[in-house]
């Protein structure tokens, strides 16, 4: 418990404290000029006047981890990245941004895109690439616009080009939109679809620092950990440490969906309860129409579904936190993970089996059909949930379902295979009777729900 | 013939030289996209010939990678494409009675078009804008929030432009 308090008092020093979304209702934003006024690309000026190494070490110093879903230490991604003589080095933003749950980094890129060009900037400086691209899914077209035009801002003004504020130092940056392919999230399968191909991950090693787009060595990093680079540089990598706990530093983005009152993307300290996250006017504002809590997916469609007396509490029967740690405290018997922060919450009406049915239909119809225990696999789930969803299943088949997913998890090529398979693991693990009671009540479960029946005791769930 | 404008030329010109020489391939997913904007909402294989000519690859090439994105249409669509969001996020919210709304409003199927030509319904999966469900594409903005109201609004609005 004394770490718990000592969260809160941590919480309360920091509380509200927004490092990404700060600026981001100041009118006119989005456009270089107000951009700049409010103290924008100081951390270009800054960085230009540092030696490359340096700043990778502020950044591995900042406890920076990757905002895409992984959670790998930034930081150290940049200092993997090969250095052959002669040789181009290239640095791709993920823009793919198509896990259900979430939709933060086009909030980022929409309203304040300098932030992430900015950072890529020093980004590239770090690593020493003249070349960046950022690969956005096919379907935000419209930012794809806002950001070629904040792109060419940039470059009138001298922060990209040839020799930048007269430091040397050459940048280009471009714009590539996908096509409809949430494989291409995965970092290989987005090269090899910046090359013009089909986005099938490759196999690792050789790691994307080694030989990554056309074969140079490469970084792939999330559009908000790249954005995060700036407030890091800005701040310095101590001050950026401060916030948060443990190896949750910094800030996050949340998008929070489903069933709650005040849904959007929210920029969080690490040390908030999910609790207050849920119930808490400042962020989602509670269930509407005084619902209780179900179930809650945090950190987007792949990652364990929690029942909410698991989501609230820890198994220990602690506070459960808004953070890397503490999201999976339990590991996946009783824990999730925080992901790439894609919040989705369900009311007491909701049927888990038909909402694990329309991810196993996402990850069926996203595999890419390399490996066949993704390809088969996730086609068997689909069917075998739709049917139990339509009161045509047996007892059987919830072994079944149990038995594929095991067969698919850690057999495949990438991890789209163990994120088609956790959802329905933890459906199972944790819903495992109202899979029963669709199986045994094959008419009512057309027409009825079956509500919360044990999952918000035995703790007490704010109304 | 098959012939991209020269606007659009000068624009393929571009876009190849964003990579380094040699690697023009990369360009096929953009000049996809404009190809399929300019030569009707879909990719029939003249064109996809087309595309492969001026990028200087097989044509299978370019049919193997038009045909693993979801958004490229291997076959003609209507002039307004509903794509209605159905995953997770959007169902929670009630996007499956907004398929079954347009269904009947436009008195076609899922991967159906209007015999007028005007629409055509497509569920797709996730799009990101799960905190604004249900949402629907229409051509390049989304379309969120959507109730009954709003799909009445919409149809009438492309109905409209046609006019």
């Amino acid at each position: 418990m004394q770490s718990l308090m000592n969260a809160e008092l941590k919480r309360i020093n920091t509380m509200s404290r927004k490092l990404l979304l700060e600026k981001a209702h100041v009118e006119g934003i989005r456009h270089y000029d107000v951009y700049r006024r409010e103290g924008g690309y100081r951390s270009v000026e800054k960085a230009l006047k540092m030696q490359p190494n340096d700043i990778v070490e502020e950044v591995k110093k900042s406890g920076l981890r990757g905002r895409g879903g992984a959670g790998f230490p930034t930081g150290m991604k940049w200092s993997f990245l090969a250095k052959p003589d002669g040789v181009p080095r290239y640095l791709v933003c993920n823009a793919d941004e198509s896990e259900p749950g979430t939709f933060k980094d086009r909030y980022l890129m929409e309203f304040i895109p300098h932030i992430l060009i900015e950072g890529m900037i020093v980004a590239s400086y770090a690593l020493g690439s003249n070349n960046i691209y950022i690969y956005i899914r096919g379907e935000y077209d419209w930012i794809t616009d806002i950001l070629e035009e904040a792109i060419a801002e940039a470059k009138q003004n001298g922060w990209l080009g040839k020799n930048i504020q007269g430091s040397g130092f050459d940048c280009e940056m471009y714009v590539q939109r996908g096509a409809g392919a949430y494989i291409c999230g995965e970092e290989t399968a987005l090269l090899e679809s910046l090359e013009g191909k089909r986005g099938n991950p490759r196999i690792k090693p050789p790691f994307p620092a080694i030989k990554g787009l056309w074969g140079c060595p490469t970084v792939v990093n999330n559009v908000e950990t790249l954005a995060a680079v700036v407030p890091i540089i800005n701040e310095g990598a101590e001050e950026y440490a401060k916030i948060g706990i443990g190896k949750s530093t910094g800030t996050k983005l949340i998008s929070a969906c489903g069933n709650i009152n005040k849904p959007g993307i929210y920029e969080i300290d690490m040390t908030i309860s999910v609790e207050e996250f849920i119930y808490s006017d400042e962020y989602c504002g509670g269930i509407p129409n005084g619902k209780k809590l179900k179930a809650c997916i945090p950190g987007g469609s792949s990652v364990p579904i929690l029942p909410a007396n698991l989501l609230l509490t820890t198994a220990k029967g602690e506070k459960r936190l808004m953070n890397y740690e503490s999201l999976s405290d339990g590991g996946f018997a009783t824990g999730s993970m925080m992901g790439s922060g894609g919040f989705i919450v369900l009311d007491e009406d909701q049927c888990i089996v038909k909402h694990t049915y329309t991810l196993a239909r996402f990850y069926r119809h996203e595999s890419c059909g390399q490996c066949s225990p993704c390809r088969e696999g996730t086609g068997w789930m689909e069917k075998i949930l739709l049917s139990i969803e339509k009161g045509k299943g047996k007892m059987s088949d919830i072994d079944l379902l149990w038995d594929i997913q095991r067969k698919i998890e850690g057999n495949t090529i990438c991890p789209l295979g163990d994120a088609a398979a956790w959802p329905v693991a933890a459906a199972i693990r944790h819903f495992r009777d109202e899979f029963e009671w669709h199986v045994n009540n094959p008419d009512k479960c057309l027409t009825e729900n079956f509500g919360l029946r044990h999952y918000a005791d035995p703790i007490h769930v704010p109304v | 013939m098959i012939q991209f404008k020269e606007a659009s030329l000068i624009k393929v010109k571009e876009i190849i030289a964003r990579y380094p020489p040699e690697k023009q391939k990369s360009a096929l997913l953009p000049v996809l996209h404009l190809a399929q904007v300019e030569f009707g909402g879909w990719l029939d294989v003249p064109v996809m010939d087309y595309v492969a000519s001026i990028l200087n690859i097989e044509p299978i090439e370019v049919y193997e990678v038009a045909s693993f994105y979801s958004m490229y249409n291997l076959k003609p669509v209507g002039k307004h494409v509903f794509e209605v969001c159905q995953t997770g996020p959007c169902m929670l919210n009630g996007s499956d009675n907004i398929i079954e709304y347009i269904k009947q409003k436009l008195n076609i199927g899922v991967g159906e078009t209007t015999i007028d030509g005007m629409f055509t319904l497509k569920t797709v999966e996730c799009l990101g804008a799960c905190g604004y469900a249900p949402m629907m594409q229409l051509g390049k903005i989304y379309r969120e929030h959507l109730t009954k109201e709003k799909v009445d609004a919409i149809i009438d609005e492309c109905r409209a432009k046609a006019n």
